[in-house]
């Protein structure tokens, strides 16, 4: 009894002043991420703004002003190699046309697989295989995606008849594939909130198991489905590597007409701009970012608000 | 009553029409259609296996050199005559940045994914989760952009008077800023295995007097250690694939050397440089980049895959 209380040490002084340390770390290290998200865009901001009026920081008018001033003339400007003139018009009319191209091809594709695997497949081995091939086409870099497109797509395999070369048509098949997964994984999500018997009331009532999916589970599903599709997009807007596989050209005067026309992309041309020498252009890069984060936030607000207002099962 | 009742009796007696015939080709029609859909996510997987596998095998007959000289060889010059293709530097290069920023990310990430399960109130929690979270969504080459801006600079003024000579493109800056791309990676998916770990085995310890820090590190940490562990090889996986970032800050300079304020490169980076510099088709220099991209693949999927199996572990014990 007296060896056992004697082996006892409670230390509770040392563990009381443990614990807040601990605790207090945990805080600082979370603080940390979100303070690099801070300064990250408070950086970019500041490097948009290096040009001449010099504002003192807290002008908050005058900034916003000079701001707009910037992305508007950044917006109008094409690829040059003069910082004063340099712009985004043709990488922003690209982008957009990825954007939209990716939204018909791609998605459709990704919710349509996605529906197929959580509706119609039957369980088994086969449907648990498709599954972690699609679990794993998550976590394959971007630009493995791009060496598939180039060689698939912009080359196919040396043949010329069918070789798209380096055009828009070769990038939207390319970031449709890369947002593949995406796009599944969150369609199946969505359709496995909706509850069974929602199905079985349509089934019961001699809907036929298309008729059933078309009209009571997929809208029922459709916010999350939207998120995904959104989440999908926003990755396809700000992806870099993949595009400079497949041929997305740097400096481009001419915004694409069509989908066999060669392009240029936003983050392509911000690149291009970032690996510049010239510190100049790093003004112009920095408002070339300012405008694909304001696109991207945007994105990514209009899902959370979806999927916010819409929620229904879950 | 008795009305409803009659109508009830007269439903009974109505023909009701059979399913039109088109409906049955629509159904067959639809479910071929979502199952090509499907089928492009399985052809993705061989779209890219025999990509790799089939232009990495023309590059080693027209380069001449075996596998294992490729991956052990230590000295890469593409444009040399005759050509050298050792990948030794960009797997070195590659390790190093992968080793960097999780230097950088797993300790920041662990911790904040316990804040966030153990320490945080709810209402702290639903704002910080998301917040953490869109440092992952910020596009990779801002990154990149903020190396040169921002970290390089930054690690000049520090270093420089201390008699270190920083260089404009040096592996440190990228393990930086990969190391904070990465961060969310950690704590997202640690903080999910964290909080499922079950209220009993908390209970049970702060029943036994243990302190909130003894029930977060010895209860809670290694009844999720296997779902940590995974998210740590998710992360570190991600860095091996990561592009953009890498490019711009880390330079593009194939070499073996410990030291971080030089200029290195990774595979990843050789794969940009190659399809920058217009190699053309079919030479050993431009086929070189299928067997970079087929070794990055490879590491990126036993990476992934390892994730898997050890998360699945996790599953098996606690849902």
């Amino acid at each position: 009894m007296t060896s056992a209380e004697s082996r006892f040490h409670p230390d509770r002084a040392a563990r009381r002043l443990v614990g807040p340390i601990f605790g207090a770390a945990c805080l600082a290290a979370t603080c940390t991420g979100v303070l690099a998200l801070v300064i990250l865009l408070g950086a970019i901001v500041a490097a948009a703004l290096q040009g001449p009026p010099h504002n003192p920081w807290y002008a908050l008018g005058p900034n916003l002003r000079e701001l707009a001033g910037l992305v508007q003339k950044l917006a109008l400007g094409v690829q040059s190699s003069n910082p004063a003139r340099a712009g985004y018009r043709v990488g922003l009319a690209g982008s957009l046309w990825l954007l939209g191209l990716v939204a018909v091809v791609g998605i459709p594709i990704g919710v349509g697989a996605g529906v197929f695997l959580e509706e119609y497949a039957p369980p088994g081995r086969l449907r648990r295989i498709v599954q972690t091939n699609i679990a794993n086409l998550a976590g394959v870099p971007s630009i493995v995606y791009g060496i598939l497109g180039l060689a698939l797509f912009v080359r196919a395999f040396g043949v010329k008849a069918v070789a798209l070369g380096p055009t828009l048509l070769a990038g939207v098949l390319t970031l449709s594939l890369l947002i593949l997964p995406i796009v599944v994984i969150t369609t199946q999500e969505a359709l496995r909130a909706v509850p069974r018997s929602l199905r079985q009331a349509a089934l019961a009532l001699g809907a036929t198991r298309w008729q059933m999916i078309r009209d009571h589970v997929l809208p029922s599903a459709l916010p999350g489905i939207m998120t995904g599709t959104i989440l999908g997009l926003s990755r396809a807007i700000g992806e870099t590597a993949p595009l400079l596989m497949v041929g997305a050209a740097g400096s481009l005067l001419q915004a694409p007409k069509g989908p066999l026309d060669r392009y240029s992309a936003l983050p392509v041309e911000i690149y291009n701009y970032a690996k510049e020498p010239d510190t100049r252009f790093q003004m112009v890069a920095a408002g070339g970012i300012l405008i694909l984060v304001a696109l991207l936030l945007t994105m990514n607000a209009a899902a959370i608000v979806i999927r916010n207002r819409f929620r229904r099962y879950d | 009553m008795s009305g409803s009742r009659d109508k009830a009796a007269d439903a009974s007696s109505v023909h009701w029409p059979a399913r039109p015939r088109y409906l049955g080709w629509i159904e067959s029609g639809v479910a071929l259609a979502l199952f090509a859909c499907a089928l492009v996510t399985v052809l993705t997987t061989l779209g890219i296996l025999i990509v790799l596998g089939a232009q990495s095998i023309a590059f080693f007959q027209t380069a001449g050199i075996s596998p294992l000289a490729f991956l052990f060889g230590n000295s890469l010059k593409p444009d040399a005559k005759p050509p050298l293709f050792g990948i030794l530097p960009l797997i070195w290069g590659t390790g190093m940045v992968a080793v960097g920023s999780s230097l950088v990310a797993l300790p920041i990430g662990l911790l904040s994914a316990i804040y966030l399960s153990e320490y945080a109130p709810r209402q702290a929690r639903s704002i910080l989760k998301p917040m953490l979270e869109l440092l992952a969504g910020v596009p990779t080459i801002v990154y990149g952009y903020l190396a040169l801006l921002l970290v390089t600079p930054a690690l000049r003024r520090m270093l420089e008077p201390m008699g270190l000579r920083v260089e404009t493109f040096n592996a440190l800056a990228a393990c930086v800023v990969v190391g904070i791309m990465i961060i969310p990676l950690v704590s997202s998916l640690s903080e999910d295995v964290l909080s499922s770990v079950p209220r009993g085995l908390r209970e049970a310890a702060y029943g036994l007097g243990a302190t909130k820090f003894e029930v977060s590190t010895r209860v809670v940490l290694p009844a999720a250690l296997s779902g940590v562990l995974a998210s740590f090889i998710l992360a570190i996986s991600r860095a091996v694939g990561e592009t953009m970032a890498v490019v711009l800050a880390a330079g593009m300079r194939p070499q073996i050397t410990l030291n971080p304020l030089t200029s290195i490169e990774t595979m990843t980076t050789y794969i940009v440089q190659v399809v920058s510099g217009e190699a053309s088709y079919g030479t050993p220099k431009y086929l070189s980049l299928f067997a970079v991209g087929l070794s990055l693949f490879a590491a990126t999927m036993v990476l992934n895959i390892i994730s898997g199996l050890v998360l699945r572990r996790f599953r098996e014990a606690y849902q």
